[in-house]
This record gives structure tokens, C-alpha cells and sequence, in this order.
């Protein structure tokens, strides 16, 4: 660049000016399409082919479907596990991102990684812890049994397990927040004499709304897709302890195809809606949001 | 309101950040606390704010024992290095925070609290702005926005952790010296902390100047400059030279001659010669330092010429009067210190100083 010898700087070869990145119009077209093409295949379409089987019959079939009695109670079974799971995982999750992120002691790191323990256990062996500890061979399950509390094939462990499963997702995402932002805003709110549930509510929980929305909307996608973890314990009695992933597997089995399908397509709108809602949320907000991560 | 610091120790861990350092800082006092990053100066800060807990020691504002307080309790104004305003709410919201989150016995009516953080945001020179978000300001005016907000809880002392670390250096020099004038209208007794000295000298009142966990000295600015107690001092504040010296029958000795500085009272053996790069006079002749010009420099009305004594020893810098000094490389120079401090294991032994005079070289050196 620093000697320019050539005879006139007109017949140097032209490359477009002003294009910071300098892939050919080849290069870019082909990564586009094969992203496209990778989306299209692997995420469209299984998910259209849902819908699709869902509508094979018609729209009413389609919401017989839905009113059919056990399948009904599994839609209202799915929504109060994830109503109880989510709140008690937005707590649990706070909690500990608060803690790992605003106070040093000993065991952090331990604490850390157990938090990401039910991303790396498989969710069936989840379950089965559950089942070891309140089972019939248990040392515990008999004690509640006899007290008349039925912790396995009923609600209570349907929640535990949904916990258990979904717990990670907002304090893994808090975290990393929380971290980022540092202790100095809770500082400055107590030096200016505001008490911890002050400076919680006013300072620390609005610097963190975005990501805690996300942590919970992520933790309520999975909450109501959970198949494995739920699956060990359910018992599978139909009408009372199934899931409605549990009754898509029992509908299916039976060469209820539409049915299946249809209980399908609406756990897939939920988690469309879930998608479409955070979207809306960082388009509504975007500048909010910007500046909520940085000064 | 004034400050009492006795015999704090403050421990990280099992690492020292404080050694049983005392300070009284006055009512309505101006105080820098300067040192080297890790020379524990912030930490005495948030000490005194209460943000950390001393590991031993008291701390009384006024006469009360204030180490048993909470931060909530102390009444403190503390701004932040990187300000810490809360993003979230408007720079009236931020500068009235203090004064919402009292309990409803002590806090003042809705209006009082709109005017009085509208009052210190006219302080602060920021009226109009109360409605912006913190991201919607340049970094002074958020610095000023931290102040105000610091100011309204009405602190018995206003603590600064570096306030102008963050900002450029035009920027800085406005707020330092409107930082003095709030001061002087509004009289909090105010400590902040700073790595810079001439922010320091500028600004304070008086200088705390701390290394490695201890305070070296603490001074007003004429003193910390003029009369360093220890090489630290000296080297820290502002340019020196140091320079391997011998002492011999009260000569002063600088490898194989006298440079023409006595110091009676001494013993011999060796030493360390401070003095400051305009403290100097040319002479002619010998018994005196000479070198040979490396390098000139024209900084605005001086010239700093970089001095070779010789190899083995680093090279000594001098301020000139431009007219007086050829800005050509390698010419020959002799000079003698006119105020200059000797040094010797850990403190300090002699110093003297000479008036600048063309005829006759008087020279004082006392003993302490």
C-alpha cells in the first residue's frame, strides 16, 4: 500500500468500495440458502406437517378433538404443573442468581455447576430420582403415604419433576446479568438509605426485568413440553395424571392420528405464542432494553 | 461534620488492604486521598462509607461511633466511580431517590422532594434535563446527576470514588473546579479519591497521600509538594530526579566529585539526592553535575532537556527558560540543584536549598 508504483491508478483492479465484508455475490447467496434451506427443512416443515395432520379432518374435528374429556383434563393438567413449576422456578432462580452474583463464598463454584445439573442429566433419570424417593421402596414414600400424601403418580410429582427439569432456565439466564451489572447500583441505593426490600424492588429487579422475562418465558415453553422427567412419574392414569405431551403419546399410540395431531398443534401454538410474545416484547422495548445492558 | 479514623486495619481475606492507618478530616474540609491503584485508598473510602467493615479500628463522625452503623444509617453521599445511577429511572427519579425510600415519618411531602431535587439539579447545572434517562446524557452531565443525587439525603460527609476517572481530560478540568465551587457554597465535608495528583494539589484542601496499605503524609498541597517526608512522597508527586550519591565529610559526592551541596551533620556513606527538574541552576565549571543533552523538549513556556550523567546511571531531566537553553542534542550542560532532599535506607536525612543567584552560591542545607 505504501509504494504505489504501478502506472496509473486507473488500472488498478476494482473491487466494490465502501463493502466492509468481501464475500462474492456467490458465496453469499449460498450461505443464505443453505440457512434457508436448513430452517426450512429441519423446522418449517415438521412443524407445518403438525398442523397439517391436526386439520386433515377439518376444523371440527380438529375441536372434537380438543373437547374430548381426557384430553381436555390434560390441557388443564399441563396448565396448573407449569402455573406452580414456573412461579416457585422464578423464585428459586432469582434467588440464586442473586447469590451467585452479588456475594462471594465458599462453594460458589460447586453451586454454579449444580445449578446446571438438570441440563446435563437425562430428563428420564430426573424422573426416577423422584421415584427412588418417594416410591413405594423408598424410605420416605410410605411415611407420606401413611399420612395420606401422594407425592408420585399424582400433581405433587408431576411439579417436582417439572421443577427439577426447568429450574436452570432463569437463573442461568439471570446470572450472567447479573454479574455483568455489578454490585455498585444496590450500593449507591443503600448508601442513600434504602433498606434490601427497597433496593430489591426498586433497584435490583428492574435492572434485570428483561432477562428474568425471558428466563421465565423459556422456562414455561419447557414446563409444558416436558415429556421425559414427567413420563416417570405420571403413572399415566388417563384423565388424572397426564400431561398433555403424555396424552399426545397415548393418543398416537392408539392410531388416533388427528387427535394426537391436534393436542400436538396446540402445545406448538403455545410455544409459537411464547416466541411471538418475546418478539414483540424486544421490538416494543428495544431501546429499553439496550440500554438496560449498557450504560 | 467531621471524621475520625483511628488505628483502622482492614483485611481481604488473609490479604492486607489497610494497616492501622488514623485520619481527622475537619468539618467542611476538602480532603483527596491519592495514591498508586492498590495503595488502599478506595478502600478507606468504603470503609468510611460503611460499604466495607474494618477488620479492626473505629470510625466516629463527630462524636459518635459510626463503625457499628450500617451504610443505611451513616447518612452518607457516595458517587461512584462509574456514577451507578439507576438506568431505569429519570434524572429527577435518581436524584429524589434518596429521599423516597425514607420511612413516611421522615419523608418529606411529594412537592417538597420535586422542588428540593429540582433546587440541586439548578445546583448542578442540569435544569431541564430532569425528565432525561441516564443513557440520554454525556458522561459529565451523569457525573453531575450522581453528585446531586448524593447530595439530596443532606450527608454528614460526601464521599467520591474517583469522580473524574471516566470523563476526558477537558471535561475533567471544568468539573474539578466546578466541584470546589459547589463545595465552598455548600460545605459538606468531602473525601474523595484519586490517582491523579494534579487533580489532587488542585483541588483539596489537604492531600492524604498512601502507599502499599499506609498513609505517607498527610499535608495541604504547599506542604506534600514542598516538603515530601519520604521518597515515595517525593517520586510520587510530581517529577523528580534521583540520583546515587555519596556523602563524605559532609560533601555531597556524585561518583568521583563533590557537586558542590553540603550536608555538616552527616555521616558518611551513601544516599539518594532528590530535586525537582526546575529546582536547578546552571553554573560554569566544576563541582557541580554535568552531562550531555540527549533529548529537548519545548512543553509551553520551558524547555525540559533530558541530561546524560554518565552510563551508568539513568538520565536526570531539567526545566529551563526556553532563552537560556539550546534546543541542540549533545551539547555539554553543568547544573547544581538549588532545593533538594537527601535520602537515606528509609527516611529522610538532609535537605537544603539555595536561592537561584548569578554571584556567590549560599547554600543551607539542615539537618533533621
Amino acid at each position: 500500500m505504501a509504494l504505489d508504483i504501478g502506472p496509473t491508478p486507473t488500472s488498478a483492479p476494482s473491487t466494490p468500495v465502501g463493502a466492509a465484508t468481501s464475500e462474492t455475490r456467490l458465496a453469499r447467496a449460498t450461505l443464505i440458502a443453505l440457512a434457508l434451506g436448513f430452517v426450512g427443512l429441519f423446522l418449517l416443515l415438521p412443524l407445518g406437517t403438525v398442523f397439517i395432520e391436526a386439520f386433515r379432518k377439518g376444523a371440527g374435528e380438529f375441536l372434537a378433538a380438543l373437547g374430548d374429556p381426557e384430553t381436555f383434563s390434560a390441557i388443564l393438567l399441563t396448565l396448573t404443573v407449569a402455573g406452580i413449576a414456573v412461579p416457585l422456578n422464578l423464585v428459586f432462580g432469582v434467588a440464586a442468581a442473586w447469590a451467585i452474583a452479588k456475594f462471594e463464598f465458599k462453594g460458589k463454584a460447586f453451586l454454579t455447576t449444580l445449578i446446571d445439573l438438570p441440563f446435563s442429566v437425562s430428563p428420564v433419570i430426573s424422573g426416577l430420582v423422584f421415584v427412588l424417593l418417594f416410591g413405594a421402596n423408598s424410605a420416605l414414600g410410605p411415611i407420606l403415604q401413611s399420612y395420606g400424601v401422594q407425592i408420585l403418580f399424582a400433581v405433587p410429582g408431576l411439579v417436582l419433576a417439572t421443577v427439577f427439569v426447568t429450574f436452570p432456565f432463569v437463573a442461568r439466564e439471570l446470572i450472567p446479568l447479573m454479574q455483568e451489572q455489578g454490585t455498585s447500583d444496590e450500593e449507591a441505593a443503600r448508601s442513600l438509605g434504602a433498606t434490601g426490600w427497597q433496593t430489591f424492588w426498586h433497584v435490583t429487579l428492574p435492572n434485570i426485568k428483561w432477562g428474568l422475562l425471558y428466563g421465565v418465558l423459556l422456562c414455561n415453553a419447557r414446563a409444558m413440553g416436558e415429556f421425559g422427567a414427567v413420563s416417570v412419574v405420571s403413572g399415566h392414569i388417563r384423565g388424572e395424571t397426564n400431561t398433555m405431551p403424555l396424552q399426545v403419546e397415548i393418543l398416537y399410540n392408539e392410531y388416533n392420528f388427528v387427535a394426537a395431531f391436534a393436542v400436538a398443534a396446540l402445545l406448538a401454538l403455545l410455544a409459537l405464542a411464547t416466541l411471538v410474545l418475546k418478539t414483540a416484547l424486544e421490538l416494543r422495548y428495544s431501546d429499553e432494553i439496550a440500554a438496560s445492558r449498557r450504560h | 461534620m467531621e471524621v475520625r479514623v483511628q488505628n483502622i486495619r482492614k483485611e481481604f481475606g488473609r490479604y492486607p488492604a489497610l494497616e492501622d492507618v488514623s485520619l481527622d478530616i475537619r468539618s467542611g474540609e476538602l480532603v483527596a486521598l491519592l495514591g498508586p491503584s492498590g495503595s488502599g485508598k478506595t478502600t478507606l473510602l468504603r470503609l468510611i462509607a460503611g460499604l466495607e467493615s474494618p477488620t479492626e479500628g473505629t470510625i466516629f463522625f463527630g462524636d459518635e461511633d459510626a463503625s457499628k452503623k450500617s451504610v443505611q444509617q451513616r447518612n452518607i453521599g457516595f458517587v461512584f466511580q462509574h456514577y451507578a445511577l439507576f438506568r431505569h429511572m429519570t434524572v429527577l427519579d435518581n436524584v429524589s431517590f434518596g429521599l423516597n425510600v425514607r420511612p413516611a415519618n421522615r419523608r418529606p411531602q411529594a412537592a417538597e422532594i420535586r422542588r428540593r431535587a429540582l433546587d440541586l439539579l439548578e445546583l448542578v447545572q442540569l435544569s431541564g434535563l430532569e425528565k432525561r434517562y441516564p443513557a440520554q446524557l454525556s458522561g459529565g452531565q451523569r457525573q453531575r446527576v450522581a453528585l446531586a443525587r448524593a447530595m439530596a439525603v443532606e450527608p454528614n460527609v460526601l464521599l467520591l470514588d474517583e469522580p473524574f476517572g471516566a470523563l476526558d481530560a477537558q471535561v475533567r478540568k471544568e468539573l474539578r473546579k466546578w466541584l470546589r465551587e459547589i463545595h465552598d457554597r455548600t460545605g459538606h465535608t468531602t473525601v474523595f479519591v484519586t490517582h491523579d495528583q494534579e487533580e489532587a494539589l488542585e483541588l483539596a484542601d489537604r492531600v492524604v497521600v498512601m502507599s502499599k496499605g499506609a498513609i505517607e503524609q498527610v499535608g495541604t498541597p504547599d506542604d506534600i509538594y514542598d516538603h515530601p517526608v519520604s521518597p515515595f512522597v517525593y517520586g510520587f508527586i510530581g517529577q523528580s530526579n534521583c540520583l546515587d550519591v555519596t556523602l563524605s565529610r559532609g560533601e555531597i559526592w556524585f561518583e568521583d566529585r563533590p557537586i558542590g551541596l553540603r550536608a555538616a551533620s552527616e555521616p558518611d556513606g551513601p544516599a539518594t539526592l532528590y530535586f525537582r527538574p526546575h529546582d536547578i541552576e546552571l553554573v560554569d565549571g566544576c563541582g557541580c553535575l554535568a552531562g550531555l543533552v540527549t533529548a529537548g523538549r519545548r512543553v509551553a513556556g520551558t524547555r525540559h532537556l533530558e541530561v546524560s550523567l554518565g552510563r551508568t546511571q539513568p538520565p536526570v531531566e531539567i526545566e529551563l527558560p526556553p532563552e537560556r537553553a539550546s534546543s541542540t542534542d549533545h551539547s555539554r550542560v553543568a547544573f547544581r540543584p538549588t532545593r533538594w532532599k537527601l535520602y537515606r535506607g528509609a527516611g529522610d536525612v538532609a535537605r537544603g536549598s539555595v536561592q537561584a543567584q548569578s554571584s556567590g552560591i549560599e547554600l543551607a542545607p539542615t539537618g533533621t
